[in-house]
């Protein structure tokens, strides 16, 4: 018979002591596993969300670099201020600047019209031409520069074609995101297509979106044209929404807030796979879309509702169009809408990814020292959030379960100990039969191991229950995936260099639960366990 | 069954035990100068209530250990040795019976004998265990726990428990003290009988003459003790 056996029938011999013991320890245990839960579901959360792909955030200088990281990465906080397109495309390769001036900007279109007016007056010199063509390619030539006058000033950046842009050659990629519109109470996100296909999420090299069904949203589609959205799992989720339906956003706010709704519709081609990112709780509609709804273009100067040429007001007017007859016309939207000029665009942020680390910061300098915008490093900002919020929290409801669990190993000394005494003539008789004094020690120590142990498994169980229990409200809350077989996250305890690669070896800090118990049982054993030690044989058994 | 050898398994020499009492009094107990026991011999020592009996008893086990003197089991000084070691010399040489049984109570029949081989540092072997109960009777009560085993039951598994480990020597603390009188001789006849089989020594401590006179050697303590010759001259 080992002495593990002797200890077990020791504690069934007093059952409902040993279970109320491990019952204190499994609730200590039990709050121990949800702190370290809540805890790896916070960090991976931060972590899922810091490492996306991008280093640097682009944004106006109002509003604080908090602000700014909550806003643009967690989709918290309302948007800070907006900063004009022509800013954004200062980050983009000159030659994708100039085709998006080519392709959608009054300026362009100002140098189009005087070059009409030119071409008109070259032609009344030889061959007459009535004078009342060259009067109306003037006067139209002279609204139109007036009306968008007011946005060409506004220009951080004016276009000359061919000149470099600022910062194009310091970054690799820059995404620009608008925000300001909700479907529901979730945030939607113009922006394009790249924020899927360039940007990872999860930590190390990161991983790419995934979509569960559908795909990513294109620039222009013949079905949708520029009206393609894809959705977060949760929002799908939550809204029942799911590729080929579609919804209208709301302005400013929610409509349970006061947002008022668009009368344009998105159509979801894509829901993406979940993440654990605030990505899961967000919309994505392609950014010419979002431009497009109402009151998302820069007024024009005064007077543009009439001078505008032909083909800028097709753009601007296309809303007060839609507005009337939106749902009946929804297909057929698609093909008039045109682009938003660049000189009415404005963007809420731009994630920028630079060429390399060390450029990063030199970017990061340039753009602050210009004062146009700031640039904002959102690692560093998460990160001192977590150091001021998140970490300690975390360390007090620690403190407190540690607590908790050395109360509850201070019952399992306080149940040993008060069995003593009737326990005096079972050590004597033991000690009779042979046993020596720190074998009865050992028993004694190896029964609180074993209560410990015991109420560790059930509170163990009962915690890791408690995730499986919790986890569509944790995901509906934060997006992260956890489940009964979710382990805390794990801390390195070896590295080494191993082949050219560091090898870690990382244990769940869960596993420290073990021999922390053990620990506490021996620590809070030694007491009855010396009592035990000192028991008089020959007394006892007289007893 | 074994043979005894012609070394004894017992040799008391000098031996003195006194007790501190409690208005700091010293109270000499035992003062033998000497005893011996042969090996698979078999005695019974009577004497009055408080004499010295189980004390004499403790000392032999090394459960107590003397002030002076030898203390010789199977030709190892338990006088000489540490706890620990006396532990051992216990838990492998020596079987104890108590008056009162003193079974573990959360354990069945056959755990009981096999605490007795736990402490051991021999084999432990569970049919021993098994074969030591079906020859006390107790074979079909393997699994039955001590409030489950009537009283007469309960002894025979302690007889079982104490000759485990094949010990040289038995000691019996009044074994059928706390036994209905039907049942004390079947328990004196079933320790006496396993003893000779298994070729252990036994040394009974009781205080009844009518069991004390079945064996063919019995020593008064009060004769092998000079404490209580003296006590008793002096009375």
């Amino acid at each position: 018979m080992s002495l593990w056996k002797i200890a077990l029938r020791s504690i069934q011999q007093r059952g409902v002591a040993s279970v109320l013991t491990m019952a204190s320890m499994a609730l200590g245990v039990t709050m121990v596993v949800a702190i370290l839960s809540i805890h790896g579901v916070v960090a991976e959360s931060f972590s899922n969300s810091t490492q996306t792909g991008y280093q640097l955030i682009v944004a106006a200088t109002k509003g604080g670099k908090l602000q700014v990281t909550l806003n643009t990465v967690f989709y918290l906080s309302r948007p800070v201020e907006n900063i004009p397109y022509d800013y954004y495309l200062e980050f983009v390769s000159t030659e994708q600047r100039d085709r998006e001036y080519r392709s959608h900007s009054m300026q362009y279109e100002l140098r189009r019209v005087t070059s009409r007016v030119l071409t008109t007056a070259a032609a009344v010199g030889p061959a007459p031409v009535p004078a009342v063509l060259l009067a109306q390619a003037a006067a139209e030539q002279f609204d139109y520069r007036a009306s968008i006058q007011p946005l060409i000033n506004q220009s951080i950046a004016r276009w000359e074609p061919g000149r470099p842009t600022k910062y194009g050659r310091m970054v690799a990629f820059a995404i620009p995101v608008c925000l300001g519109d909700y479907v529901e109470t979730f945030r939607v996100v113009g922006t394009t297509p790249d924020f899927f296909d360039k940007l990872r999420y999860g930590g190390g090299e990161g991983r790419a979106y995934r979509f569960a069904s559908g795909r990513n949203f294109r620039t222009y589609s013949r079905e949708h044209g520029y009206f393609e959205a894809v959705i977060g799992s949760v929002v799908a989720r939550r809204l029942g929404l799911k590729v080929g339906d579609t919804f209208s956003p709301s302005h400013g706010a929610s409509e349970a807030d006061g947002g008022e709704s668009h009368h344009h519709e998105f159509t979801v081609v894509g829901v993406l796979a979940p993440s654990g990112t605030p990505n899961d709780r967000a919309v994505f509609v392609n950014i010419e879309g979002f431009y497009l709804l109402d009151d998302h273009a820069k007024p024009l100067g005064e007077g543009d509702a009439f001078a505008r040429p032909k083909r800028v007001s097709a753009v601007s007017g296309r809303a007060h169009e839609d507005a009337e007859h939106h749902h009946g016309a929804h297909g057929h939207d698609h093909e008039k809408a045109r682009p938003l000029p660049i000189e009415q665009r404005e963007v809420t942020a731009v994630l920028v990814r630079a060429t390399s680390g060390p450029v990063t910061l030199g970017l990061q300098n340039k753009i602050d020292e210009e004062d146009n915008a700031q640039a904002v490093l959102p690692i560093l900002e998460i990160y001192r959030l977590f150091e001021v919020f998140v970490n300690p929290i975390e360390q007090l409801l620690l403190a407190l379960t540690v607590m908790i669990c050395i109360v509850s190993g201070i019952s399992i000394l306080v149940s040993i100990y008060n069995s003593m005494s009737e326990r005096k003539r079972e050590i004597a008789i033991m000690r009779a039969l042979g046993a020596e004094r720190t074998t009865i020690m050992a028993i004694i120590l190896l029964e609180s191991v074993m209560l410990a142990l015991g109420g560790g498994l059930l509170g163990w169980l009962a915690g890791h229950t408690l995730n499986a229990l919790a986890s569509g409200m944790v995901e509906r809350m934060t997006g992260v995936q956890i489940g009964f077989w979710t382990f805390a996250p794990g801390i390195a305890l070896l590295e080494f260099p191993w082949g050219g690669h560091n090898v870690v070896w990382k244990v769940s800090t869960e596993a420290i639960i073990i021999p922390g118990l053990i620990g506490l049982a021996v620590v809070v054993g030694i007491f009855p366990a010396w009592t035990a030690y000192q028991t008089d044989v020959a007394r006892s058994l007289a007893d | 069954m074994n043979q005894p050898s012609s070394r004894p398994v017992l040799l008391l020499e000098n031996l003195e035990k006194s007790y501190v009492e409690g208005d700091g009094q010293i109270l000499r107990v035992l003062d033998i100068p000497r005893f011996e026991v042969a090996a698979g011999e078999q005695l019974a020592i009577v004497g009055r209530s408080g004499c010295g009996k189980t004390t004499l008893l403790h000392v032999i086990a090394g459960i107590a250990r003397a002030d002076s003197g030898t203390v010789l089991v199977d030709g190892i000084d338990l006088a000489a040795l540490s706890e620990p070691a006396r532990d051992r010399v216990r838990a492998a040489k020596i079987g104890y019976v108590f008056q009162t049984f003193n079974l573990m109570p959360g354990f069945t029949a056959l755990e009981n004998v096999l605490l007795g081989m736990t402490f051991s540092r021999q084999k432990r072997s569970e049919s021993r265990a098994r074969d030591l109960l079906q020859r006390v009777g107790l074979g079909a009560r393997l699994k039955h726990r001590p409030n489950q085993l009537s009283v007469g039951e309960q002894q025979r598994v302690a007889v079982a428990r104490a000759l485990a480990n094949h010990p040289r020597l038995l000691l019996a603390d009044e074994p059928t003290a706390n036994v209905d009188p039907k049942n004390q001789q079947a328990i004196v006849d079933l320790i006496r009988s396993t003893c000779r089989h298994e070729g252990v020594a036994l040394i009974m401590v009781t205080h009844a003459m009518e069991i004390a006179d079945q064996f063919d050697r019995v020593e008064r303590l009060e004769t092998l003790n000079q404490v209580l010759q003296s006590t008793e001259t002096t009375s």
